[in-house]
């Protein structure tokens, strides 16, 4: 292995975290302790007195410890606060729900406050009845529940020319994966009595950026859930609340928050949210549009940049996620040499269509460097490609789905960092 | 009437109600309003609405957006996509300045404020001439250069024959060697956390 250049002098923290915990996980795997553990020996406080009453916090945060387990933000992506992106935690997550409190947020004119007393959903275009309905009237469909994630298109956009932000949360977590709660689109369609010339439908939001998309009528009618429930509660302000669009398997763009109008078209609308963005410029110049399916991908959450081995040599769980937009993984490949060899991880339980699957490999770390890389297989075939096999297709201008394997290039000392490999 | 459903909720919506929200225009015109304006008038509310954040000429300040420039440059290293070296339909200029913009002000310019702004654009990314008037009768008289410039998603097609089938598990590579790292580079944010400890 060789190194391009070598590393700057800067942010060292949980690097440094990492290795003043591997003092003490070393100590406390020992044969033997040489001294009795004040922390046994010694009566401890939370032990002999009271913890809070069960008045103390209707509706409660995470202990403060776990305070880095927070969305995050990239300044110099984008322009403002207003129309930008925040990333999930993922690599101090496991399991496969987002928690919402930490779930990414994409807005393109901020997250709005809309009372349930003042939603309206409207159903025009070519249909029997345009329609205009209420929250509540919403609530007495009948409902369905899935889990699903919704990635952005973007996600992992910045590494298209290569490896850029160090940590999972930043290449990778412009992702949640909820439970929904809703009512299919396609009962909402029957109930105006769409029309045979009805191809597609267009959906936009209540916000000022609208974020209108074209969705074709046979996705409308196949799985799209008009969702008010996420994870059991209310959706977040930030996610929609009351109500949005859950859009299985596609690009995050189309998922449209505090959804307020559905038009029964026979033609696409081509808004500025699939012409000037999420259009996918190839290397001749030409772009791709309607790039819809968010293909299967996924990533090593731990050990990884932000999540560094911290206990030394010997038992180590790899863990991650996997997801495909096709339909259900089926399996996932870990390398531990940058893909010259692999090993068939365990997926915690079977995958599910359009959800995030957990996986996890069990191994003995000799503390040697290793080159980590996780390869998702769905249902479809389809197996996760490499970020240069991407490339030979698309070339670097893409922006949006960028589905390749990451590398994450692990130290003796147990710190990882985000590169590429040959 | 086909497929119509039984529950007899929600209830009819007022032609006021959809108008009022129904605006997006489709590539064709479908959806636009009757009115005008010129590259002149355009060029006045689109110094006084729009020029802070895109700049006097549409070229863009800062890191806002570029509304201008870039012609044939989208298959270069560092493509420069504007309303005209990008965008192929002129339908989604007017609908999206006249929902959407200005940013924090939206649904704030008249019909005829939108045509003149879109003129202006139009004007700035050399598609027409200064005494060019946008109405819509002209509107489908704008040709705009990258109209040809989109494939519908064709994976399917390119990548998935690619990308299938059982995948290589042992011995699928001799050398493999780190060509990039993102440590380098140094641009993940940091907290103060961080910047204490640096």
């Amino acid at each position: 292995m060789t190194e391009s250049s070598s590393p700057k002098p800067t942010t060292r923290r949980a690097f440094l975290r990492g290795a003043a915990a591997a003092g003490v996980g070393a100590a406390a795997t020992s044969a033997a302790a040489a001294t009795p553990d004040p922390l046994i020996t010694e009566v401890q406080p939370w032990a002999q007195g009271f913890g809070d009453p069960v008045d103390e916090t209707p509706y409660g945060l995470p202990i403060r410890f776990e305070s880095d387990v927070i969305r995050r933000n990239v300044e110099w992506l984008t322009a403002d606060t207003i129309s930008s992106i925040n990333f999930t935690p993922i690599h101090a997550l496991d399991g496969t729900i987002t928690p919402q409190g930490c779930a990414f947020e994409r807005h393109h004119s901020g997250a709005i406050e809309l009372a349930k007393e003042d939603y309206r959903l409207m159903i025009n275009g070519l249909v029997d009845t345009p329609l205009v309905f209420t929250y509540a009237d919403l609530e007495r469909f009948p409902r369905e529940n899935h889990v699903y994630f919704c990635e952005c298109a973007a996600n992992s956009g910045m590494e298209w020319a290569g490896a850029q932000l160090n940590g999972a949360q930043f290449t990778h977590g412009m992702i949640h994966n909820m439970e929904y709660t809703g009512v299919p689109l396609r009962t909402l369609l029957q109930e105006v009595g769409y029309q045979t010339a009805g191809k597609w439908v267009y959906v936009e939001g209540a916000d000022a950026s609208s974020n209108g998309r074209s969705i074709p009528m046979e996705k409308a009618l196949d799985d799209v859930l008009v969702a008010f429930k996420a994870n059991g509660e209310a959706l977040r302000k930030e996610h929609g609340y009351p109500v949005r669009l859950v859009v299985p398997g596609w690009e995050g763009n189309m998922w449209i928050k505090w959804l307020r109008r559905i038009e029964v078209s026979d033609a696409p609308v081509e808004s500025r949210e699939e012409t000037s963005k999420y259009t996918d410029v190839l290397e001749d110049g030409t772009a791709r549009k309607w790039t819809w399916a968010m293909d299967a991908k996924s990533v090593i959450t731990s050990p990884s940049p932000q999540s560094p081995i911290t206990h030394g040599p010997g038992p180590l769980v790899i863990s991650g996620l996997a997801w495909s937009g096709r339909g259900a993984i089926t399996r996932v490949d870990v390398s531990t040499d940058g893909g010259k060899s692999w090993q068939i991880a365990r997926l915690a339980k079977p995958g599910e269509k359009m959800a995030l699957s957990r996986f996890y490999l069990d191994i003995d770390w000799d503390g040697s460097e290793m080159l980590l890389q996780a390869r998702a297989m769905d249902d479809t075939g389809y197996v996760q490609p490499t970020k240069n096999q991407l490339r030979e297709v698309r070339g670097l201008n893409s922006i949006y789905h960028n589905n390749g394997i990451q590398t994450w290039w692990v130290r003796t000392t147990g710190e990882a960092e985000n590169v590429e490999v040959s | 009437p086909a497929l119509a459903g039984d529950f007899g909720l929600g209830r009819p919506a007022l032609p006021e109600e959809i108008a009022a929200w129904n605006l997006d225009v489709r590539p064709d015109g479908t959806g636009l309003p009757a009115g005008s304006g010129d590259v002149a008038t355009g060029e006045a509310i689109f110094a006084e609405r729009c020029a802070s954040c895109h700049g006097d000429f549409a070229e863009g300040v800062g890191n806002w957006p570029k509304l201008a420039g870039g012609e044939g440059t989208l298959a270069d290293p560092d493509p420069v996509k504007t309303v005209g070296s990008y965008w192929p339909y002129l339908s989604t200029t007017w609908d999206y300045i006249n929902r959407s913009m200005p940013f924090g002000d939206a649904q704030s310019l008249e019909a005829d404020e939108v045509y003149a702004i879109t003129a202006y654009i139009l004007y700035s990314n050399y598609l027409v001439d200064d005494d060019f008037v946008l109405s819509n009768e002209t509107f489908g008289d704008v040709q705009m250069p990258n109209a040809d410039g989109f494939i519908i998603d064709d994976r399917a097609e390119t990548e998935y024959p690619k990308f299938t089938g059982e995948p290589c598990m042992q011995d699928c590579k001799d050398e493999v060697e780190i060509t990039m790292r993102a440590r380098v580079l140094d641009v993940t944010p940091q907290t103060e956390e961080d910047a204490a400890t640096a």
